[in-house]
């Protein structure tokens, strides 16, 4: 058991590497093809030389970072075989189509139209050159798209039913899996961030230019674009973030009470602006959540129900259950943990039941075990659970992750609408040094801020792999601890050479 | 469309893409031919294979897509199971995917010479492994399969593999076939540098003998491979889903499907005839898509012999009836018919491709087109 245990640890940590390196170069290049089709589209617009040399400078930055992208995403697809090998059979039916369509409709389409960008300046029409980089920016992002549906899938799980003959979940309504309410905010949140982090990426190099009096006219006009880029990304960031959190809320209560830190929920929940966890708290006791907090009134029940006065439950609310009665007159309840776990373990008894009345041709108990299966489904995956606190994600990491996203977010909002004031209004000031270093040491904030908000929704959604159905603990692959430490040695240090070789080249 | 007529379907489109691989394994092929290559033609040749590793590369991660939808169990099994035969894939082809882009930058921190063995690294074992792992097809794995693990605490694990996860079959007779699709690489290879690059006459010639040597030592080791399969034993299905050990079942699947002997002959034919002529024909320059039509036709016949008449394409060399087949290892009707709908695209993406590699490749490259462009690996 333990060594199980130790094989799930090795294979998550695996994953998070990969995901998280993955991460670093995925935004850059959703965002950085949109910007350099902007300005390729400027260029054939203008027929400016200078646009051409500008967009030919952004591109093989976009090169560099699309190799990395793509030498890292590799592993993350296949490593749903090799070290999640149950979960590939168990819900394989579904997660496995939007895989193969990504690959089929945008890795394709970016293979070759990335080639027309990089070498077909001479081969190709000015038009057709122009079209084949917003293909690529246009791939770039249904590549996204797809990856994300398959993602929200996992946070929630609908179109499908339970097969007990096969052990396993089919698909059963392919556009409730395609437009799963989860998948299209998280879509959007997710490429408009990209647009953001470019954004950030050009005007940090482009201050770097400035600071070295380097390419000064090519690197003002990069910042202007960025900024309208990073403006309107910033904005509809703001927005699917909003409803990233009505769905967090909907979807995955318990995701949304570790992000706040909330253990006792009450109608006209505030936020916590700002806050420090109370670290000895755990769930059940009497210490108090948080040590020092600035809370906003009403702000988690507006951010999660877009109602001031509803009810938003806290961790130890969903661990015993609830019911509250609203002031609109709603009732909001939910069952305990433990409930869900003996409902989960009666669907798992009815599952074995079946396998014996279907060795024993025994239709009839078949039937039977199947309408067990079928009335306790819901909560299949909590019967694996131990006990109700195993259903509770790393609350601190969650919580500050959480912060640290919103906090860099609001930063980048106020840094594009000044750049935008200050290359309109006042021009001088970009010669300024304390922009240029502004600029600059903007380019790590927003990558933190990238993956604080990728921790948040994969670390806030803990145990689960597949939201109630399964826990992390039962998607392995049958691999020793040693093995997947291993590996997880070797990627370390092949991402790690990469990134210092990336960054050495981008210097 | 019935549940068996899909599975054949997806095995079918499985097939081509297994043999597109192949054949696009050229630039593995002539990446194991850089550190053997003379210092004038090298950049010539990297460039050359730089403008086409991603189609390699996407039709790998295209085809293990397709087997994820369509085929999860053998997703499940193989992945999970030859951990460190995927693994040791998997890093030669991550290393590939930034070697092109980094070896000659500004800044390059390791040196160019580290990015050509790490394409020599991806030349060598991408195609080998790849082989071995397409070899398992036919000479099996050491696994058990246990569907009702899933409610088994503390061991829940349906595929359970011997300790060596894949590292037996590095030393096995799949070995053959990975050394085979090796040297049919870089034949193929050969044939495309004649093709894509213009470096006058010298150049031309030596890769002239090179097809010709390569192509001797493939067709030696496709050899050995064929008599292997036909005199190898394989597992077929019954009717009640147990499997049976028939000997001699590739030989037998082959005359049994009539058209694969055909095809087998037409694709067998292209190959040894665009090497033919391409070692001793002076100014032949098609011998990549014969050659690359006749690999297509040849690997496909070799997919249909693993998956089709109710062969066993993964046997269990410890529990025959653990072994996987297109019926017992597929998607549901439902995902299969719906990935099916989305498959009426696959025309579209080949011709866009299609059109985009003949409007780049109208001309072959030269020195003189690396000196005047701006992105050149």
């Amino acid at each position: 058991m333990n060594d199980l245990m130790s094989v799930v640890d090795w294979s998550r940590a695996q994953f998070a590497l990969t995901a998280m390196y993955h991460w670093l170069f995925v935004p850059l290049t959703i965002g950085l093809s949109l910007i350099v089709a902007i300005l390729e589209s400027i260029y054939v617009k203008t027929g400016e030389q200078r646009w051409k040399g500008i967009t030919k400078f952004w591109m093989t930055l976009f090169g560099i970072n699309f190799a990395c992208g793509v030498a890292t995403g590799i592993i993350l697809e296949f490593e749903f075989g090799t070290n999640w090998s149950n979960y590939s059979w168990f819900v394989g039916d579904i997660f496995g189509a939007p895989l193969a369509i990504e690959g089929l409709l945008a890795f394709f389409m970016e293979a070759t139209f990335v080639a027309v960008m990089f070498f077909g300046w001479k081969k190709v029409s000015k038009g057709f050159h122009l079209l084949s980089t917003w293909l690529v920016a246009l791939g770039v992002s249904l590549s996204a798209l797809w990856i994300l549906i398959a993602n929200a899938w996992m946070q929630n799980p609908v179109g499908m039913e339970f097969d007990p003959a096969q052990m396993r979940n089919v698909m059963d309504n392919f556009w409730q899996v395609a437009f799963n309410s989860v998948a299209m905010n998280k879509f959007f949140h997710a490429v408009t961030s990209g647009w953001v982090l470019a954004a950030v990426f050009v005007v940090g190099v482009s201050c770097w230019l400035l600071f070295r009096k380097s390419n000064v006219d090519a690197a003002k006009s990069s910042m202007r674009v960025a900024s309208w880029v990073g403006i309107i990304g910033i904005l509809l960031v703001m927005w699917t973030g909003d409803g990233s959190a009505v769905e967090v809320a909907r979807v995955q209560p318990m995701k949304l009470a570790a992000m706040e830190g909330l253990y006792r929920g009450e109608c006209g929940q505030g936020l916590v602006g700002l806050g420090v966890l109370n670290p000895s708290k755990q769930p059940g006791d009497s210490n108090d959540a948080m040590v020092i907090s600035l809370e906003i009134p009403y702000g988690l029940s507006i951010l999660a129900n877009h109602d001031p006065k509803s009810f938003v439950p806290g961790i130890e609310d969903l661990i015993d259950g609830y019911e509250v009665e609203q002031e609109n007159g709603k009732t909001v309840k939910d069952i305990s943990i433990a409930d869900k776990i003996a409902i989960g373990k009666k669907a798992q008894e009815a599952l074995k039941r079946y396998g014996e009345a279907r060795e024993a041709n025994d239709s009839a108990a078949m039937n039977l075990a199947q309408q067990q299966i079928k009335e306790n489904y819901k909560y299949f995956g909590y019967g694996y659970l131990q006990s109700p606190v195993e259903a509770v994600p790393n609350v601190p990491l969650t919580f500050y992750s959480f912060r640290v996203m919103v906090i860099c977010g609001g930063y980048l909002f106020l840094l594009f609408l000044v750049l935008l004031f200050i290359s309109y209004s006042r021009p001088a000031v970009m010669e300024k040094a304390w922009l240029h270093w502004a600029g600059i040491i903007s380019i790590p904030i927003v990558w933190i801020c990238s993956q604080a908000g990728w921790i948040v929704a994969e670390v806030g959604r803990q145990p689960w792999v597949i939201q109630d159905v399964m826990p992390r603990g039962v998607a392995i692959s049958d691999i020793g601890a040693g093995g997947v430490q291993a590996t997880f040695i070797v990627f370390a240090a092949i991402f790690t050479l990469l990134l210092i070789a990336e960054i050495s080249i981008m210097l | 469309m019935e549940l068996y007529h899909l599975q054949a379907y997806w095995w079918l489109l499985i097939s081509v893409l297994g043999a597109v691989l192949v054949f696009l394994l050229f630039v593995q092929g002539g990446q194991s031919m850089l550190c053997t290559t003379h210092k004038d033609y090298k950049d010539l040749l990297v460039n050359s294979l730089g403008r086409k590793w991603e189609f390699t590369f996407t039709t790998l991660v295209v085809f293990g897509g397709a087997f994820f939808a369509s085929f999860p169990l053998f997703y499940s099994t193989s992945f999970g199971g030859a951990y460190w035969l995927w693994m040791l894939i998997l890093v030669s082809f991550v290393v590939q995917a930034f070697s092109y882009e980094f070896r000659r930058k500004r800044g390059n921190l390791y040196g160019t010479g580290t990015y050509d063995f790490l394409l020599l690294f991806n030349g060598l074992f991408g195609c080998v492994m790849l082989g071995v792992a397409v070899g398992m097809f036919f000479f099996g794995g050491e696994f058990i399969i246990t569907k009702a693990n899933l409610l088994t605490p503390g061991n829940p694990v349906i595929s359970q593999w011997a300790p060596t996860h894949g590292l037996e079959a590095m030393i096995g007779p799949g070995l053959v076939l990975g050394a085979t699709v090796f040297f049919l690489a870089r034949t193929l290879a050969c044939m495309y540098f004649i093709n894509n690059i213009d470096a006058g006459n010298g150049f031309a010639k030596s890769m002239r003998i090179k097809t010709l040597f390569n192509g001797v030592v493939f067709a030696l080791f496709f050899i050995a491979f064929a008599i292997m399969l036909f005199l190898h034993s394989g597992y077929q299905q019954q009717p009640d889903g147990t499997f049976v050990e028939v000997p001699y079942l590739y030989w037998h699947n082959l005359w049994d499907m009539w058209w694969t002997v055909i095809m087998l002959l037409v694709g067998v034919v292209l190959v040894l005839g665009a090497i033919g002529l391409t070692a001793f024909k002076d100014g032949y320059r098609g011998g990549i898509w014969a050659a690359g039509f006749g690999t297509v036709a040849v690997v496909m016949v070799l997919f249909f012999l693993a998956g089709y008449n109710g062969t066993a394409y993964l046997p269990s060399n410890l529990d025959p009836n653990s072994s996987l087949s297109i019926s017992n290892s597929s998607s549901s009707q439902f995902t299969l018919t719906v990935m099916s709908w989305v498959s009426i695209l696959v025309p579209f993406v080949l011709g866009y491709i299609w059109y985009v590699w003949s409007k780049m490749n109208n001309k072959p490259l030269t020195e003189k087109e690396l000196e005047s462009d701006s992105h050149v690996y």
